[in-house]
């Protein structure tokens, strides 16, 4: 039997939606674990990827300096890297806060905002830096493809991985592209 | 005696005075376009409907029809161009389809899937850009804005008020309301006029009906744009021939 594809996957500023959409590929997660093993996944909840990996999928943009750390470990690690989702692709939803400043967003959430008690800004050395802006994936590392949607439809998905597999080129159907 | 050009080697009959475009759409052949509307002079501003004859780029809304003209539209370099075209008008405006209420009806995101973009390429502007939600009926989104001056022109030429005009250059012009404050409010729009009707994007958009058709049924969703752009074109002729 030939080996699997090793395959790894994250979620950086998004939702989860993405991986969630994933899973809704249903039954044909049995057929899919047949030929690709999981290494970091939230799937699997391996926290960092063991070794070189033939596909990373990425869900998200970059909005802190952990985002930016992950996002860069999985370019060294990953042959194929992928943008998954809206977020990942442009920013998304999270980057709608770059039409504000962050001290703007901080204080709106942490300081002025309605209902806001013992007001001040979480500055635990826990809690990764953000980033001035939120930004797409390839605006850090260079990625081999991306996969729209809000979140790609489990078909999309399942196209897209199938095809990929196969050796062909993964580009999605007209009726599979959506940005929403 | 009858003329036509042949388009990617297909015959196009044309009447006298008719673009390239417009015979294209009448004989059922798309060639993708965004800025141009039937009802409205060209604007030739968006590059789309850009076409090779005697290998040199021309717009075909604005290129008059030629009896005997080769036009080739249907090459990978025309893709190539016309993907880059709205790479770029994805990257300078901030076109969040996710949370957008004109999604599903957008020509900018249909035009898009018809081309199959699968991402922006570039890197992501994300300009700031005004809103204005100061008129009680239409909101004004310029973040969404591709300054393809369809509601300057429809506003002025189909529902004779001038309400709208592009103000500053290259990267910095924005669409402008002409009104005393500058803002939508204290203009004479009506939420039924035809520059909210056709702006193309969700920057001009009706209040309280976002969605009252929920995504997943909307235009695009249903009917590829080529379709689309064919019917109206087509109605619109029909329409002129019975107004005389």
């Amino acid at each position: 039997m030939a080996e699997k594809l090793k395959v790894a996957t994250c979620s950086l500023a998004g939702c989860f939606g993405c991986h969630m959409s994933l899973l809704d590929i249903d039954e044909r997660l049995l057929d899919l674990l047949e030929v690709v093993s999981f290494d970091r996944s939230p799937i699997d909840d391996i926290k960092t990827i063991t070794g070189p990996v033939d596909l990373g999928l990425i869900e998200g943009g970059v909005c802190n300096a952990e985002n930016v750390h992950v996002l860069q470990e999985f370019r060294r690690m990953c042959r194929i890297l992928v943008a998954v989702g809206e977020c990942a692709i442009t920013g998304g939803i999270p980057s709608m806060r770059n039409s504000l400043s962050l001290k703007e967003c901080l204080e709106e959430s942490y300081i002025k905002g309605f209902g806001v008690e013992f007001a001040h800004v979480p500055n635990d050395p826990e809690l990764p830096l953000l980033l001035n802006r939120v930004r797409p994936l390839h605006h850090i590392v260079k990625i081999d493809y991306f996969l729209p949607g809000c979140p790609p439809s489990a078909d999309a998905f399942w196209h897209f991985l199938t095809e990929l597999i196969a050796g062909r080129d993964p580009s999605l159907p007209r009726e599979l592209i959506r940005f929403d | 005696m009858s003329k036509s050009f042949f388009l990617d080697g297909k015959e196009i009959p044309f009447k006298e005075g008719q673009t390239v475009l417009q015979a294209a759409l009448a004989a059922c052949h798309h060639i993708p376009h965004l800025c141009w509307r039937p009802q409205l002079e060209p604007h030739s501003s968006c590059r789309l409907c850009t076409v090779m004859i005697s290998g040199r780029p021309f717009s075909s809304c604005t290129q008059p029809a030629m009896d005997g003209q080769h036009v080739i539209s249907d090459t990978p370099e025309l893709l190539a161009l016309r993907r880059s075209v709205v790479q770029m008008i994805f990257v300078e405006g901030n076109h969040y389809c996710p949370s957008c209420e004109e999604s599903g009806n957008c020509r900018l995101q249909a035009t898009a899937y018809s081309l199959g973009l699968q991402d922006n390429h570039f890197p992501q502007q994300f300009p700031k850009r005004e809103r204005d939600s100061s008129h009680p009926d239409v909101n004004l989104d310029r973040d969404r804005c591709i300054r393809c001056e369809t509601c300057v022109r429809a506003s002025r030429d189909l529902d004779g008020k001038n309400v709208f005009g592009i103000h500053g250059r290259g990267i910095k012009s924005h669409l402008a309301v002409n009104s005393p404050t500058g803002k939508l409010g204290d203009s004479d729009l009506d939420a039924q006029d035809q520059a909210v009707a056709l702006c193309p994007t969700g920057c001009l958009t009706v209040k309280r009906v976002g969605f009252s058709v929920p995504i997943g049924e909307r235009i695009y969703d249903k009917e590829p744009l080529e379709q689309v752009q064919i019917r109206e074109f087509q109605d619109f002729q029909a329409q002129e021939a019975h107004h005389g």
